[in-house]
């Protein structure tokens, strides 16, 4: 918190010192008037659009590709270190040749870059200081630089400073032809590095000690890897900003990691994840309010991530709590089976159905709450309702046989095996009754001796009867999980 | 096995950490066809020795030789299963990436596994018994499983020598039967193991060969002539709670008898 604090106070500084760094949207490049505006974004009518697209892309697709390497290397915030880290070298890039030569800062900015993941591996090996503490000071100090030399420099008479500026915040309008140039160099060149050594990086991503025991130069894949990260940090700078480039980097893989269990498919998923956030940042920009991109692109990012947290088919949010509920609801339906199995053997299986009335006394419920868990058997297939009583379908019948034998069972294992008392066993055993798999209960029964009786002397229906007389047939069937 | 050389060759071999030494002067050599328990108390450098051998720590003085050359020419021909705590197994790939890993030391730059290497795979797999596993992400497995999947990834890389860091750590019964049975398949097809392991009375049953292991070679012979009290107790350094197990470990054997 006090870095982001302390980062923030610095920016503050810097735009009261200078100029105040303006929040210019690519707006303000263009005329203005809402719905043409939409209009020439999307017939790239301007170079000025074209080439905060392009950009705006280019980025997208380098920052998500690599990105997603140094999410899944625990190295998130090196991103960041990384970021602020080439502030100064942006800066001594600019005083080169006192203009904005993307060469020349490219080349500063990867040195800056290089120089300070060098230090932080550096202090976090020689000294006590572990490699968390290596990178926020690493961070503060070279940003702490970075800020002080941009300062200079737009207090300096000579030279054209425009955009210099741009390199807080973003700005993907103030790219130029040369810009976008080197933005496609340095993203084909990190597309194609990582299709061609994707299992180098793969292998040494998840599990270093093993590549190197095979030859792989694990410290030159890492080495090559921060190069490239360096690179594409620092084209993403000017439209994206200094402060915000670490979230292009680790948004879009973070969500694609919540969405696969591939790594193929999260590189590719990251890529275009950051590819549809840096155009959502380029298009909002230039049509809504005076805006940055930098921040409109992360806060695209952001979105894409909430909507694989809460949405992502398999750990989203809803789809888990849609499990759970999925799953209430089948032990709620379970239970019912249960008390309509105890109520028909209180009375020896003498009678075929039970009555609601019964049901709700057994489970000291009321008779509307008794229909309505009869009900849902009814959809559910397991009970057919006439009159008031609840007769069983034979899947019905089936699954209710197999719930008491689960739990009498479970109760007979824990009072032998555990040595628990007979009165401890019952709330165990409400739950464990659901999950049991039927390769557990053969397991169950066979240490148990196949017992007929559960602890508290109450039979426990046996495999033949639950399952009609060939216990194999329905095997799988109602071993639900 | 026609190589004049011995598979491993360990000439006084000094690793330290921070300038401190772990292991000291270790001098072996290793015959083909054994299967070697490496024992010792914890920070014994037990996985030191496995580490350095393998070039993946800085050797303070001394030599390794596989074959009669230096390993990064022999890596090809060694296998490899570090500790399963030592990888994250929330890393999305599933179990069929993960052996197939096993291939990529034979592999060049710029190629991808072949059909051959996924049959090899999937053979390997079927050796651990988790073929039916090889679609699933490896978080989605039980400790016992992951473990097998580490061993099937150094089966596949075909070695001739194989360092196996406590492959029975936490595992259950069943994996650990069939990890052992692995093992001496390829003890019987005349390659070499050395494998981590820290409990006494089964690396009694389970190794021809047992190397005991303190900073520095306390012995190393045939397991019958080494598991002895006083060369234990040597190696353990008269700690109580291991002399005990030891004691129960050789009351066991005799009662065996």
């Amino acid at each position: 918190m006090s870095r982001t604090a302390s980062r923030a106070l610095l920016i503050l500084l810097l735009a009261a010192a200078t100029s105040p760094v303006e929040a210019a949207g690519v707006r303000e490049f263009v005329s203005s008037d809402w719905s043409t505006q939409i209009v020439r974004f999307f017939t790239l009518q301007d170079a000025s659009v074209r080439f905060a697209l392009i950009g705006s892309v280019l980025l997208g697709l380098s920052c998500g590709l690599l990105g997603s390497f140094i999410v899944v290397r625990k190295m998130a915030l090196m991103g960041d270190a990384l970021s602020h880290a080439v502030l100064p070298g942006v800066a001594i890039g600019f005083l080169w040749n006192m203009t904005k030569d993307p060469l020349a800062i490219l080349i500063g900015a990867t040195i800056a870059g290089l120089l300070g993941t060098f230090l932080v591996s550096a202090i976090s090996r020689t000294t006590r200081l572990k490699e968390d503490a290596a990178l926020g000071l690493v961070l503060a100090t070279f940003f702490a630089i970075g800020i002080c030399l941009v300062t200079m420099i737009q207090r300096l008479p000579t030279g054209n400073k425009s955009g210099l500026d741009k390199f807080l915040f973003g700005q993907a309008a103030a790219l130029s032809a040369e810009d976008i140039t080197l933005m496609a160099i340095v993203t084909s060149i990190a597309v194609v590095m990582v299709v061609a050594f994707y299992k180098e990086l793969l292998a040494s991503s998840f599990d270093p000690g093993f590549s190197r025991s095979i030859g792989l130069p694990t410290r030159w894949i890492h080495h090559g890897l921060m190069l490239l990260l360096t690179a594409s940090v620092v084209i993403a700078l000017q439209a994206v900003g200094v402060v915000l480039v670490s979230a292009m980097l680790i948004t879009p893989a973070s969500a694609a990691y919540l969405l696969t269990d591939r790594l193929h498919r999260l590189v590719v998923m990251a890529a275009a994840f950051g590819v549809g956030a840096g155009m959502a940042g380029a298009f909002l920009s230039f049509v809504g309010p005076s805006l940055p991109t930098g921040p409109l692109m992360v806060i695209g990012a952001s979105a894409l991530f909430s909507a694989a947290f809460l949405f992502g088919p398999r750990h989203g949010v809803v789809a888990r709590w849609l499990l759970r509920r999925r799953g209430a609801a089948r032990t709620q339906r379970e239970n019912t089976l249960k008390s309509m199995f105890h109520v028909m053997e209180a009375t020896q299986f003498r009678t075929e159905g039970v009555t609601l009335h019964d049901l709700a006394i057994r489970r000291r419920e009321t008779i509307d709450d008794a229909q309505r868990l009869g009900r849902d058997l009814v959809r559910h297939g397991l009970a057919t309702l006439s009159g008031d009583a609840l007769y069983f379908t034979p899947s019905g019948r089936k699954r209710a046989g197999e719930i008491v034998r689960n739990h009498r069972l479970w109760e007979l294992y824990l009072t032998q095996s555990a040595n628990i008392a007979a009165d401890h066993v019952h709330e165990d055993a409400e739950k464990i009754e659901h999950i049991l798999g039927e390769s557990v209960v053969r397991d169950l029964e066979r240490r148990l001796g196949y017992a007929t009786f559960d602890p508290h002397g109450r039979a426990i229906p046996s495999a033949r009867t639950i399952h009609g007389g060939d216990a194999r047939r329905e095997g799988g069937n109602g071993s639900g999980k | 096995m026609s190589d004049p050389y011995a598979p491993l060759e360990i000439h006084d071999l000094t690793v330290a950490y921070h300038k401190k030494p772990v292991l000291w002067g270790v001098d072996l050599v290793i015959e083909p066809g054994r299967l070697i328990g490496i024992v010792g108390p914890n920070g014994a450098g037990k996985s030191t020795l496995i580490k350095a051998c393998m070039g993946l720590l800085p050797l303070q003085s001394g030599w390794v030789k596989f074959f009669g050359e230096s390993f990064h020419k022999m890596a090809r021909r060694v296998g490899y299963v570090p500790q399963r705590e030592s990888v994250d197994w929330d890393f999305p790939v599933n179990v069929m990436d993960v052996v197939l890993m096993g291939r990529y030391g034979r592999l060049g730059v710029l190629r991808r596994p072949s059909k051959a290497d996924r049959s090899v795979a999937r053979a390997c797999l079927e050796k651990v018994h988790l073929l039916p596993y090889a679609n699933r992400q490896i978080a989605n497995l039980s400790g016992g499983q992951q473990q097998r999947v580490f061993l099937a990834r150094a089966l596949a890389q075909e070695a001739d020598i194989y360092f196996m860091d406590e492959p029975f750590a936490g595992v259950d019964a069943a994996t650990e039967a069939a990890i052992i049975a692995v093992l001496r398949e390829l003890r019987d097809m005349g390659k070499t193991l050395l494998v981590v392991h820290h409990d006494l009375p089964t690396a009694r049953q389970y190794f021809d060969d047992l190397l005991l292991l303190n900073m520095n070679v306390v012995a190393f012979g045939k397991t019958a002539d080494v598991f002895t009290a006083e060369l234990l107790q040597k190696t353990y350094g008269g700690r109580l709670t291991i002399l005990s197990e030891v004691a129960q470990a050789l009351g066991a054997h005799g009662a065996s008898r």
